[in-house]
């Protein structure tokens, strides 16, 4: 039974993995807040239907609601794709550069989309 | 044979574990629901009858379903979430093995209100 | 079981065993029970009148070594300090090997990966190269020792290695084990290892990598908490991304 190999990270690798840690936590902090809103929102819009112009009446031009879901689709861009990700290392055994352009592809598809979407309710 | 091809369940029957296939299930799961959510929100980018027809769309039980287990699941992940930030920021403390039981009440409380209010 | 002293003498308890390495098959021995039997002494008995070519680690029996850990029942147990009476009520007792190391033979299993892993976390104290100073003096109630000494008394079992799934689902993960007592080091104020440490025990390789499951929690024979350790471990890291010093 030969001795059982190992493929060491280099610095730079592990640097890129902790970070890639730290902001998935500090976006899950953001997130926290959030979703409480978002879920408070939620339960308070469907009161007695769901309409658009009650929605529109919320968001266009509300420049609060702006900065609040800018700032809700930016978190979860970062957050999400990270999350995926490990999913994918853990139990897709998918790793490596690959791996971290498709996040990284899906972390900016997300931001586009979540942005454009928030500005199409706003304006 | 291999060995431990029955003892998988059996290892994993403990409250974090649990508490960790919901978050990581009820991630996954709203990671895939966001790129629709956006689509159909954009809607409204075309104006406000085309949003308004696919709300209409949307008043189905099924639909209504769905938006409830949405519900759940962002509320089950956010718990999750809480319990893992706090025993990684806060260091441990005893009364975190709660906060297992504490998420899965926030995922059922939130969808109760959610189901609550749709009826209302 | 409470039950005639005839009746105890007479009773045996049903024991399917792990034999061969990685592929193998469950063989069926039947061991008579005796009062305060543990899963070790069914595992000896099996060997000393049963089959002899039984193959298993023991030494100490009585909670030190960390040698004699399998897999009972579907989870990892020092079987030299897990009563029968406490398996047996599931009914059948399986007994296998550790899981997450390659099986050697039987319930042997090869540790070398779990150890080299310690000293890939920087898990061997770094003196201060004044050799000639005082005794450094560490008193017991400040935070950082507490900190040690609540992770301090791990006996190297390997049963928290195997019961966690970031290891099976990642094996270069250095697991519970190795992370807890790197933890042990960050919080010693002697040692002078730390920057090195940190950037060992860091990554999807080290504590990053960890979910808090607490399976390690869940299983250890010692009652140590290996998730909040590397939970301390991620803080280390965490303040070290932020100053800019990883």
């Amino acid at each position: 039974m030969s001795a059982p190999s190992y493929a060491a990270r280099t610095p730079s690798q592990i640097r890129w993995e902790a970070r890639l840690w730290v902001a998935q936590r500090l976006s899950a902090m953001v997130l926290a807040l959030c979703v409480l809103a978002h879920l408070a929102t939620i339960i308070l819009a469907v009161r007695g239907g769901l309409s658009a112009a009650e929605i529109l009446g919320r968001t266009r031009g509300n420049a609060a609601w702006l900065s609040f879901y800018a700032l809700f689709v930016a978190a979860v861009a970062v957050h999400a794709p990270i999350g995926l990700r490990s999913i994918f290392a853990e139990w897709l055994g998918w790793r490596g550069r690959s791996l971290d352009l498709a996040a990284a592809l899906f972390a900016a598809f997300l931001l586009a989309a979540g942005l454009r979407t928030v500005l199409g309710l706003y304006a | 044979m291999t060995a431990f091809a029955a003892s998988a369940l059996k290892r994993r029957s403990h409250p974090a574990y649990v508490a960790f296939v919901v978050h990581r299930l009820s991630g996954l799961l709203l990671a895939l629901f966001l790129p629709m959510h956006f689509w159909a929100l954009g809607q409204a980018i075309e104006g406000e009858a085309r949003l308004e027809s696919f709300l209409r769309w949307t008043d189905n039980p099924l639909t209504k379903f769905a938006e409830f287990g949405l519900v759940v699941l962002l509320a089950a992940h956010l718990g999750g979430g809480l319990r893992l930030l706090s025993i990684e920021f806060l260091g441990w403390r005893d009364w975190q093995s709660r906060l297992i039981a504490f998420g899965f009440a926030l995922g059922l409380a939130a969808g109760l209100f959610f189901l609550l209010n749709l009826g209302a | 079981m409470p039950a005639s002293s005839a009746e105890k003498e007479s009773a045996t308890f049903a024991v399917r065993v792990w034999r061969g390495a990685q592929e193998g098959r469950f063989e069926r021995y039947a061991v008579p029970a005796a009062p305060s039997q543990t899963v070790l002494d069914l595992v000896t008995y099996i060997q000393r009148v049963l089959d002899p070519t039984l193959s298993y680690r023991f030494a100490c029996r009585v909670g030190m070594c960390g040698s004699c850990a399998m897999t009972v029942n579907g989870r990892p147990r020092w079987t030299c300090r897990t009563h029968v009476s406490k398996v047996a009520a599931e009914g059948e007792i399986v007994i296998e090997p550790l899981r997450n190391m390659p099986v050697v033979k039987d319930l042997a299993v090869d540790m070398r990966a779990f150890f080299d892993k310690w000293a890939r976390a920087r898990g061997a104290f770094v003196p201060s190269a004044d050799a000639a100073a005082d005794f450094a003096v560490v008193p017991p109630a400040t935070p950082a020792r507490q900190e040690a000494d609540a992770a301090i008394e791990c006996i190297g079992c390997g049963v928290c290695y195997s019961a966690c799934d970031v290891v099976a689902w990642n094996p270069e993960y250095l697991g519970p084990a190795a992370l807890n007592r790197a933890w042990t080091l960050v919080n010693d104020v002697r040692d002078e290892g730390q920057g090195e440490r940190l950037l060992a025990v860091a990554g999807d390789a080290g504590c990053h990598a960890c979910h808090s499951h607490e399976s390690c929690r869940t299983y250890c024979p010692k009652s140590l908490n290996p998730t909040a350790s590397i939970a301390g471990l991620k803080r280390a890291v965490t303040r070290a991304v932020l100053r800019g010093e990883l």
